[in-house]
């Protein structure tokens, strides 16, 4: 009898033992899950489709429940995050655009390193099959994970085959080099079309991409990676001669200035312009409404410069996971169902799918292989073109993994405006890259004082 | 004049108190907080807080981005003042005129008021979208290069008549009620006397009207100060370039897409100085001038 109690009370016992204290929404998991609030700024449709992988992940478990909730254009989710955050009301997860990731990884306690969140949950996802290009984007410099990357994209070259007949070009082969390019697009003007070449997104592809693909600084300490400290090198020669090049073709009619950010986006589907360098999820709106045959290239580059070209580089955004607010820690239980979450977006088949819903490429080597072996790559030719651009050159070098500048939204303006200037004709190829440094020597300069110590 | 006067406090500070509430809660309280932030540094977070005396002023005062702002501000200002009460008045002068279907004109005049900034940005860029643009195809074709995305001029000529067009209802409204209540028999005997319609309108109407024009200029500087900002936006994000970054649309752009609560801060308390100089002096000096 006696021994029955004992045995009794140490049953009890180890139950309690095996059952740590819990926050009371924990402790009966079917009954009420765990919110975690995910914070995106993806428009439709692909916050919808965003919000299925959500669902699809609420669906596959009981004791989580993320709650995602659209805040705008990147930057109006970033600062509404921001104010959240001083607000002591912070969500879990914010989707940050890949241009404030500097300001990110400055941000201290306010953010739970990947890394942190992962070892902490028990959780491994296997980064070394993420692409090079992808990973290292959101790394510290020790190549430690400070973010969950997500929907990523790469610049890429859409051609209009039809054009191309028209000025007598072989339609099936895109220009490769710059010198091409501009060959090509005379032909294209003399042919009577009026928009031989345009950008999407002036500073990331005119000049993020062009010195990733060229192997070549663009700001010391390794772009960033290695400390506040760094200041824009944008004004070396190759910069220099590549502006002063669009410039002149601007002039001579063969290319044509879009406008900030996306906005040249339209003129490529509509058949205004012939060759267009754009983001490459762009792709699923030219399939929609171009009205002609079309083809995917990969970034034209200098063929004089040694080691060119080498990968591309992202844009994009990843996941990161918030504190409360300056005073508000988490509970062990939130931060797990954070690394639950992130555990489940990262297989292969549901990267896979968004990458062939979306047209954003596949962050993994693995769902790279899911993709082809569905066929996706034969039923739409091209599409593989940005992963290929991606994983050219194998391992990313200091100047191709990425930019890690604080205060980078306000650079990139400061990019566009400048550019904007020289393209109006008030500078030079030389005078702007030289303004861009000035001014963004200045925002780097103040970031390093508000985020020392 | 009678005074009526109060037994004790309490019965006015109670009819006060909401006014009062509403001062301090959306006025004082804001504002004070605008000046805190403004001698402050601070990175995005607000984890790490620095005292930094008038620096951040000291900082924006040099920029060469602001004072350019403050000139595009001058500029679109006076512009929009000068265009949005200039067409007003003259339309308000026709529709007082006895014409058949003057109702359904005025009416017609009021809708703009009606229409949100952003909205009429986005009609006016359906205009004069270079490529997609009805006027903006029109000036392409003949032979004009019309892009205000590329050409500052054009941009700010832009964002002017769009700015302009929107506030052109609300003084037409003014005028029009300025206009009727002139009265027909100082007119009449200036006509009898000779005096020819255009004679008549610059020594009668307008120096009577003078009162209403005074009100409208404080307005539509107020209103081309500050309200202005979803037109800017909706149509050039302020550039190209600066072309048309104004300095409300230069505190968004500080505070808000760059988080720099300190610069945003500082410039937003020089703002308000500004406008409340302004304001001044519109009341002090050319007050006087006008006869009521």
């Amino acid at each position: 009898m006696r021994r029955r109690i004992l045995a009794a009370a140490g049953l009890v016992a180890a139950a309690m033992l095996a059952l740590p204290p819990r926050p009371a929404a924990a402790q009966a998991p079917a009954a009420t899950p765990v919110e975690i609030q995910f914070w995106h700024g993806l428009p439709q449709p692909l916050g919808g489709q965003l919000e299925q992988i959500v669902a699809g992940f609420n669906a596959s478990q009981a004791r989580y429940k993320v709650v995602p909730s659209f805040r705008g254009t990147y930057p109006e989710t970033m600062v509404a995050a921001i104010a959240a955050f001083r607000a002591n009301s912070a969500p879990h997860i914010v989707q940050m655009f890949e241009v404030g990731t500097g300001t990110m990884m400055s941000a201290g306690r306010a953010v739970k390193p990947l890394h942190e969140l992962l070892a902490e949950a028990g959780v491994t996802i296997d980064f070394n099959d993420y692409l090079p290009a992808v990973r290292g984007y959101y790394q510290a410099a020790d190549g430690r994970q400070m973010s969950m990357p997500f929907n990523s994209s790469t610049a890429v070259m859409f051609w209009n085959k039809d054009h191309f007949k028209r000025a007598g070009l072989d339609p099936a082969v895109a220009p490769k080099t710059w010198d091409e390019v501009a060959e090509a697009a005379r032909k294209l003007k003399a042919a009577g079309i009026a928009c031989p070449l345009t950008s999407s997104w002036p500073g990331w592809i005119q000049v993020e991409q062009v010195s990733a693909l060229h192997n070549i600084p663009l700001a010391t300490l390794g772009n960033g990676f290695d400390g506040l400290g760094a200041t824009l090198q944008v004004n070396n020669p190759l910069l220099v001669r590549h502006m002063n090049n669009l410039i002149e073709w601007q002039k001579a009619g063969l290319f044509r200035y879009g406008g900030r950010d996306s906005t040249a986006d339209a003129l490529f589907p509509a058949g205004e312009c012939s060759m267009a360098l754009v983001s490459s999820g762009a792709r699923s709106r030219i399939t929609r409404e171009a009205r002609f045959e079309w083809g995917t290239a990969m970034l034209p580059y200098y063929r004089d410069v040694a080691g060119a070209p080498r990968n591309s580089i992202i844009g994009g955004a990843s996941f990161w996971a918030l504190n409360r607010g300056t005073q508000g820690a988490r509970a062990v239980e939130e931060w797990k169902g954070v690394a639950e979450f992130y555990r489940y977006i990262s297989q292969p088949e549901i990267d896979a799918k968004w990458h062939m819903e979306t047209g954003y490429v596949p962050v993994r080597r693995a769902s790279y292989e899911v993709a082809r072996a569905a066929g996706f790559y034969d039923r739409n030719p091209g599409s593989d073109v940005p992963i290929e651009q991606l994983l050219r050159g194998g391992e990313t070098t200091a100047n191709t993994r990425g930019i890690r500048l604080g205060g980078y939204v306000e650079i990139r303006n400061i990019i566009q405006e400048e550019m904007e200037k020289a393209f109006q004709g008030q500078q030079n190829g030389k005078q702007a890259m030289d303004a861009i440094v000035q001014r963004g020597n200045a925002v780097l300069r103040n970031f390093e004082r508000a985020n020392r110590g | 004049m009678k005074k009526t006067l109060f037994k004790g406090t309490a019965l006015p500070w109670l009819l006060l108190a909401p006014q009062l509430a509403v001062t301090c809660i959306f006025f004082l309280w804001p504002a004070g907080a605008a000046i805190w932030q403004s001698v402050l540094q601070e990175d995005p977070w607000g984890t790490r807080s620095e005292f930094v005396g008038l620096r951040n002023f000291a900082e924006v005062l040099v920029e060469p981005e602001w004072r350019g702002a403050a000139l595009n501000t001058l500029v679109f200002s006076t512009s929009v003042a000068v265009l949005a009460m200039g067409s007003a008045l003259f339309l308000a002068v026709q529709a007082d005129k006895a014409i058949r279907g003057g109702n359904a004109y005025k009416t017609l005049l009021i809708w703009p008021y009606a229409v949100a900034p952003a909205v009429a940005a986005v009609l006016w860029l359906f205009l004069f979208h270079p490529s997609i643009g009805l006027i903006g195809q029109a000036l392409n074709q003949a032979g004009i290069a019309w892009d205000y995305k590329l050409n500052g001029g054009q941009a700010m000529t832009l964002v002017i008549i769009a700015a302009a067009w929107k506030q052109v209802s609300y003084n037409f409204i003014f005028f029009l009620a300025g206009l009727q209540s002139i009265p027909k028999s100082v007119l009449e005997a200036a006509a009898i006397d000779g005096a020819r319609p255009v004679r008549r309108f610059w020594t009668i109407i307008f120096p009577l009207l003078s009162p209403t024009s005074f009100f409208l200029l404080v307005v539509n500087l107020v209103y081309a100060f500050f309200d202005t900002f979803g037109v800017i936006h909706a149509l050039t994000g302020g550039g190209p370039g600066k072309a048309t970054e104004t300095l409300i649309y230069k505190v968004y752009v500080e505070g808000v897409q760059n988080v720099n609560l300190g610069s945003s801060a500082a410039q937003s308390v020089i703002l308000m100085v500004i406008v409340i100089a302004l304001t001044a002096v519109q009341f002090r000096f050319i007050e006087r001038k006008v006869h009521y």
